[in-house]
């Protein structure tokens, strides 16, 4: 051991500096993520960009001169909060969405903003103001649906726009959630929900009340018509029948009926035979 | 993933026993041993006691019984070791500096048994590394030194060992699920193009359509997917109005929607995700306007029952016409037969039944009675009344 040590003694030290060295100067770029090379503060190449040369993998620098940025290469998302967007019909609307974005130009990106939370910080009150701006001039119903589309492409282009300043590239940007505002406009679609079913179960009942009526009277007048053409074969005939049957239920003991005295003349038809006339 | 835990525990492992080995081995290292360790490396030496130095040589093992006056180990049984815990135990009693006593066998050669160790738990772990069993549902994506090198599809493989090239198992087949709201979530209305709400929860089946997409391609894939489906279903909604998203057919239209739109946004952003479908689970009107929506379906059966009402009363009305008019026909038929003698007995017979029932009082003309007791017929008619019950 002391031989071996005593012998390759240079060697030795002269492996354990290249290997220091390889250590220090060696660094592994992820398939996600993307390096700019700094020197003495100055970028000076990128490593793994979109659209670059050098991919991901094992990557040599020179070392204590050269310092790494690493930069996240996937798409990343811009959260807005909610905000109160005003239609230019007046009515208000809790408006809240995303950005997509994806850093193109890290070496923009390091000297601009620093890092992607300071791309975030600086576009976030850019997707509001254009989002606000851009929805502002439309009417409430425009804003819940048809032109949605194109809205949203005109604030994508003017985020674009801003974006690349800081390096990055906007790819999308949607609409999350279109809520009414808590408190009255709130309460006032419920209302409006609330009267709009009123009046359609105060429609059904009556359409209901109007079928009933007419179902009603049909069937009145087909009996009408049904007893026309069976009484008007005599009509004579017919109101001696009737006559007699309504005799019956006037005059006749039943249910629910009041009593009936009758006081008879001698004169009467049917006294005629009792009072042995002839 | 699986890959990289077993390769963890396997270098823990190796930092370990090569620690243990060498303190067995030469000094009062083996003070440092874990609990587990020192009962271990003793019991495949029980003679080591013997070698245990004389008090004062060195930190001793402060888990094992100690050993200071014959310096003979007594096995670590679980009981001995709870039984040793009690205030007398061995740990006040013991707690000087005793010697180490436990060692590894002697190697031919006297040397040390770390190397050895090392070499074979490094290799193990290299090896272990370096084959990959991919499950059917499965796929695997390798990175060597970072950069993305292929796909791995269901199946045995071998890729470079650790740290070189490293393998990240996926289920890509299995469906995911994503509930929204969250079943923890309060409901959150959504605007209708008529702009009323609806309080709506669905589901989105997705899986992974290409690993490496969904490995690299996103900052956080899983948040996003819920994001787009949002984004997704408020607009279809919008696109409806409210009756729209109560029938079955405008329900479905969204769905589709939804689900061409979620694909639409994901693909543009290279997510490598496919969406499989989107249920609506529950499309209901919003809590605070529940009533007025019972209250229309009230009406509907209020008025399907004045309907029914209505026809009954059609049905007995025409029956009973019917029923009349054939009566009259068939006596009107035997009538014309005899018209004057049907007449006559129709007409008796039927002042017989309405005389029979009522009280009569044949007034003679002119002179005889000329007062009418009519109340006095009324009492006693109201007397004969319950009598006759």
């Amino acid at each position: 051991m002391e031989s071996i040590w005593n012998k390759y003694r240079w060697a030795f030290v002269i492996a354990g500096i290249a290997l220091v060295g390889l250590f220090l100067s060696a660094y592994v770029v992820n398939e996600e993520e993307q390096v700019v090379v700094v020197q003495a503060g100055k970028p000076v190449r990128t490593v793994n960009t979109p659209g670059g040369q050098s991919g991901a993998g094992l990557k040599f620098r020179v070392p204590l001169f050269e310092s790494l940025r690493r930069v996240d290469k996937r798409v990343l998302d811009l959260e807005m909060r909610d905000e109160e967007v005003l239609s230019n019909d007046q009515q208000r609307l809790l408006v809240n969405a995303y950005a997509r974005f994806r850093i193109v130009d890290p070496v923009t990106m390091v000297e601009r903003a620093n890092n992607t939370d300071g791309v975030r910080r600086a576009l976030e009150p850019i997707l509001n103001s254009a989002l606000r701006q851009e929805l502002g001039r439309r009417t409430f119903q425009a804003m819940l649906t048809a032109e949605r589309g194109t809205a949203l492409a005109n604030v994508r282009e003017n985020l674009d726009r801003e974006a690349r300043q800081y390096g990055a590239e906007v790819i999308d940007v949607q609409i999350k959630r279109t809520d009414l505002p808590e408190g009255a406009p709130l309460q006032s679609a419920f209302r409006r929900m609330e009267t709009d079913r009123e009046r359609e179960a105060r429609t059904i009942r009556a359409q209901g009340t109007r079928d009933a009526r007419i179902i009603r009277a049909e069937a009145d007048a087909e009996a009408a018509r049904i007893y026309a053409d069976a009484f008007g074969a005599d009509e004579s005939f017919y109101d001696f029948y009737r006559a007699m049957q309504s005799y019956e239920q006037s005059f006749a003991r039943g249910e629910g009926r009041g009593d009936s005295s009758i006081i008879l003349s001698p004169d009467n038809e049917y006294l005629r035979q009792f009072r042995g006339r002839r | 993933m699986t890959t990289g835990v077993a390769g963890q525990g396997l270098a823990m492992a190796g930092k370990k026993n090569p620690w243990g080995g060498s303190g067995g081995g030469d000094s009062g290292d083996a003070g440092r041993g874990d609990a587990d360790q020192g009962p271990d490396s003793g019991d495949a030496d029980p003679p080591s006691g013997d070698k245990g130095g004389p008090r004062g040589e060195g930190p001793r093992n402060p888990w094992l019984p100690g050993g200071g006056e014959d310096g003979k180990r007594r096995s670590a049984s679980i009981e001995d070791i709870f039984r040793n815990r009690g205030p007398e135990g061995p740990r006040r009693r013991g707690g000087g500096p005793g010697g180490p006593n436990f060692r590894m066998p002697q190697r031919p050669g006297g040397k040390s048994w770390a190397p050895v160790i090392a070499v074979v738990v490094i290799g193990a772990f290299l090896l272990l590394s370096s084959i990959h069993l991919v499950e059917p549902r499965e796929q695997g994506v390798v990175k060597r030194l970072g950069s993305y090198s292929r796909t791995l599809d269901p199946g045995l493989h071998f890729t470079l060992p650790f740290p070189i090239e490293t393998v990240d198992v996926e289920d890509v087949q299995g469906v995911r699920a994503v509930n929204i709201p969250a079943s923890n979530q309060r409901a959150k209305l959504i605007l209708t193009g008529d702009q009323n709400l609806v309080d709506l929860s669905y589901t989105v089946r997705w899986n992974i359509k290409d690993l490496a997409d969904f490995k690299f391609e996103l900052a956080d894939p899983i948040e996003t997917v819920n994001e787009v489906a949002e984004a997704a279903m408020r607009a279809s909604v919008a696109e409806k109005t409210l009756d729209e998203t109560f029938t079955g057919q405008g329900r479905a239209e969204i769905q589709q929607r939804v689900r061409l739109r979620m694909q639409e946004f994901l693909d543009a952003y290279g997510a490598g995700i496919d969406v499989l479908g989107v249920e609506i689970a529950k499309a209901d009107p919003p809590g605070e306007v529940v009533d007025a929506f019972r209250d229309v379906s009230v009406a509907e059966q209020n008025a399907d029952a004045a309907r029914n009402e209505a026809r009954g009363y059609a049905q007995q009305t025409l029956s009973r016409a019917e029923g009349e008019a054939e009566a009259f026909t068939k006596v009107y038929e035997q009538y014309r037969l005899a018209p004057e003698v049907t007449r006559q007995r129709l007409y008796y017979e039927t002042m017989e039944r309405v005389l029979a029932q009522t009280d009569k009082t044949v007034v003679e003309a002119d002179n005889v009675t000329p007062y009418l007791p009519l109340p006095e017929l009324q009492r006693r008619s109201r007397q004969q009344a319950p009598a006759g019950q």
